[in-house]
């Protein structure tokens, strides 16, 4: 927790806290106005030379030769960078905090494994020239078979993508082949449910997309340093990650920067800075690396694509006594930042809501495609979409409102999450409650009434007796769907899981919105109330249904 | 190819540069000139943020060649404060949080300049239009609308 220390500097420091509700103007913001604000392509170097990249026309191939003689003979060219000549030609980004094996190439060696891979450098005194000249190195490919979809990837056999990853995918703990959840039992809590639903949901890359692309350029300064002219969104991670590939020591690197066009997630993959940095050295004259909109667009990473599966039990009372989530996060080629995506993806689960029992299973998996990487809560973005379109299904299920599902369901302060912290600040509840005002969605007294400060903790707060196993080792796809082992030494299992101390549903009645919404032209007429809920169903469905929901569809039913 | 002598005027200062035949106007008054508030985003003509005033009409600098610009006179963001006062656009701009990144501030203020230029009381709509061109990832375009329309009123106010 968060700790107020008032007495730390106190003689340098306005204590008075009144800031917050009041309009303060940023200190760039008249940069910004002015156009005086340098961002990190509005540097005047004299001598400046561009580099261009050769990009890989294939998904994945072996490279059998490359030859750039016709390229340094090309007008305007001062020098092109191979593989060769990049120091530590392998890198994760993670490696900085000791996460991940290195897996990618600055440049690629023997193969190329997105389309887009850059494979050679080249350096020129204008664009223009950097660009012919990129035209004419030759290299020579083995077309090999490419893998573009989670689940193929993941079967015995697939097509190798990383080489360092053999089994496509990330390995968690040096032990396992993906990340887990285990809390409590949820096969024992399925067979008590009085509702199984199983879903899947999935979602495409996006592209951040920001209006300044990713670039650099670096120059030769004093003293033998190097000055870094970086979009960096994390400005000492990228001159640690630079340092690292071009074996630098990193105060041989003066990075400036900080001020980026637009990141989101897209700008903190050092995806020019080290080349930039590079061509400085090999020219000794300053180098500018900077994406086009297309490279940005097809080859800068974008937030991966995901796939989950859910799995709920819920009782006809609308309390959800079980969730099941299995995840598939496409990283692309190389790991980048998308192996920490899964790690806040199962600390998230199952949700925002106090589930007794939950098993998460979220798998880091590489195929053929673009490096993804961070974009504003990744690994928590889709899923929660996935949650919530799963939470209105489950409460058409039940014929429950579904705001009051969410407050029925909702975790309290004082609650236990599945990855074992206890739940604080918690404020669902209050969300769905203003929600509901904004829009005149009736609730009941019931929920009207709900906090997140009360009915939390006690039974709440507990650990239940969980069920863990060994399923997903490295190397044993086939433990992948081994049933779960109760792990010997463990409590016995009570049948049933205490019920979550919560109001129960009471149906709210009949409503009339108080005025029609102001600015919202497709809000039905007044006099129409909202359709009553619909009784419970009584039988469980026969089978788990499937199906895939796209972001595009999942609002069919709204009233 | 020979390279060409253009002369125009840039904010106000006569300019004379000698210019690639397929050269842009942007290319030019960035590495040339050494102004760089106009910005380069997408190269294509989709993003507006090169956007530059040429003879007050707002113009695509990324797709505008420098040897059409012969004796023309244009303005970039770095040209708009008189002095240390802000142009009303610029201060309404400050006030309403219309920029957060600001990449594509530059090219805003002069799409917008470029609309109160020749309608000093724009409707939100003539608004939206004249910033249909300029891109902004960031803040959304509603505080910068809202900065626009209260600049044209300001400046309604200064001259009533």
């Amino acid at each position: 927790m968060l700790e107020f220390r008032k007495d730390l500097f106190a003689d340098e420091r306005d204590d008075n806290l009144n800031v917050i509700g009041k309009g303060e103007q940023r200190q760039d913001m008249l940069g910004h106005v002015t156009g005086r604000t340098r961002f990190f392509d509005d540097h005047g170097f004299e001598g400046l030379l561009h580099l261009k990249v050769v990009r890989s026309p294939h998904h994945h191939a072996r490279i059998r030769s490359i030859d750039v003689s016709a390229a340094e003979r090309a007008p305007g060219v001062k020098r092109v960078i191979r593989a060769q000549d990049v120091p530590v030609n392998k890198n994760t980004l993670l490696s900085l905090i000791g996460f991940g094996k290195d897996d990618e190439p600055t440049l690629a060696v023997d193969k190329v494994r997105y389309k887009g891979e850059p494979i050679v450098a080249v350096i020129a005194d204008s664009d223009a020239e950097a660009m012919a000249a990129v035209k004419l190195v030759r290299v020579g490919y083995d077309p090999l078979p490419a893998v573009f979809d989670v689940q193929e990837a993941l079967k015995p056999g697939a097509v190798v993508v990383n080489e360092t990853y053999p089994g496509n995918y990330f390995e968690y703990h040096d032990k396992y082949d993906h990340q887990k959840l285990r809390f409590g039992d949820v096969e024992a809590a399925f067979r008590t449910a009085d509702h199984v639903l199983e879903e899947r949901y999935q979602m495409s890359p996006i592209e951040h997309a920001s209006t300044e692309t990713n670039g650099t350029i670096a120059a030769p300064e004093t003293n033998d340093r190097y000055v870094v002219h970086s979009c960096a969104q994390g400005l000492f991670f990228s001159l640690g990650t630079t340092a690292k590939i071009l074996a630098l020591e990193s105060n041989r690197l003066h990075f400036i920067g900080g001020t980026v066009g637009g990141g989101f997630g897209g700008k903190v993959d050092s995806l020019t800075e080290p080349l930039a940095v590079l061509g400085a050295i090999l020219t000794g004259r300053p180098v500018r690396y900077v994406l086009g909109r297309e490279e940005e667009m097809q080859f800068g990473s974008p937030r991966g694509a995901e796939r989950h599966v859910i799995k709920d039990g819920v009782m006809r009372d609308g309390r959800i006594v079980a969730r099941q989530i299995t995840s598939y996060f496409d990283a692309g080629a190389y790991t980048r930042l998308s192996s920490y995506g899964v790690v806040k993806c199962v600390a998230h689960m199952p949700g925002p809501y106090t589930i007794p029992n939950v098993r998460g299973d979220a798998y880091c998996v590489f195929t053929n495609r673009v490096p993804a990487t961070a974009m504003r809560g990744f690994g928590v973005t889709g899923l929660d979409f996935s949650i919530e379109v799963q939470m209105d299904k489950l409460a058409h299920l039940v014929g429950i409102d579904p705001m009051e599902f969410r407050i029925l369901n909702a975790y309290r302060d004082g609650d236990m999450k599945a990855h074992r912290r206890v739940a604080h600040n918690t404020a669902l509840i209050e969300c769905v409650q203003v929600a509901a005002q904004k829009v005149n969605w009736p609730l009941s007294e019931t929920a009207r009434r709900a906090s997140s400060l009360s009915g939390g903790g006690g039974p709440r707060a507990a650990i239940p007796p969980t069920v863990t196993d060994e399923s997903g080792r490295i190397g044993r796809p086939e433990t992948r769907q081994a049933p779960p082992q109760l792990t010997p030494g463990a409590a016995p299992l009570p049948a049933y899981q205490t019920p979550p101390a919560v109001p129960i549903y009471q149906p709210p009645p009949a409503h009339q919105p108080v005025a029609p919404l102001p600015n919202y032209p497709s809000q039905p007429a007044a006099a129409t109330p909202p359709p009553a809920p619909v009784p419970p169903v009584p039988a469980p469905p026969a089978a788990p249904q499937h199906g895939a929901a796209r972001f595009s569809s999942v609002f069919t039913r709204r009233r | 190819m020979a390279r060409m002598p253009v002369q125009f005027r840039l904010n106000g200062s006569d300019r004379a540069v000698f210019v690639e035949p397929a050269e842009t106007l942007l290319g030019t008054i960035r590495r040339g000139l050494g102004d760089f508030a106009p910005k380069f985003g997408c190269g294509q003509g989709t993003c507006g943020v090169c956007t530059v005033l040429v003879d007050g009409e707002p113009r695509l600098g990324c797709l505008t060649l420098s040897v059409t610009c012969e004796g023309r006179s244009i303005e970039t963001a770095s040209g708009l404060a008189d002095g240390p006062t802000l142009h009303p656009l610029q201060a309404a701009f400050m006030e309403h949080f219309a920029a957060q990144c600001g990449f594509c501030t530059p090219g805003m203020l002069m799409a917008a300049k470029a609309l109160l230029d020749r309608n000093p009381n724009p409707t939100r709509i003539e608004v939206v239009e004249a910033i249909a061109g300029n891109i902004c990832r960031c803040t959304g375009y509603e505080p910068i609308i809202n900065a626009i329309l209260a600049a044209a009123q300001q400046r309604g106010a200064r001259r009533a």
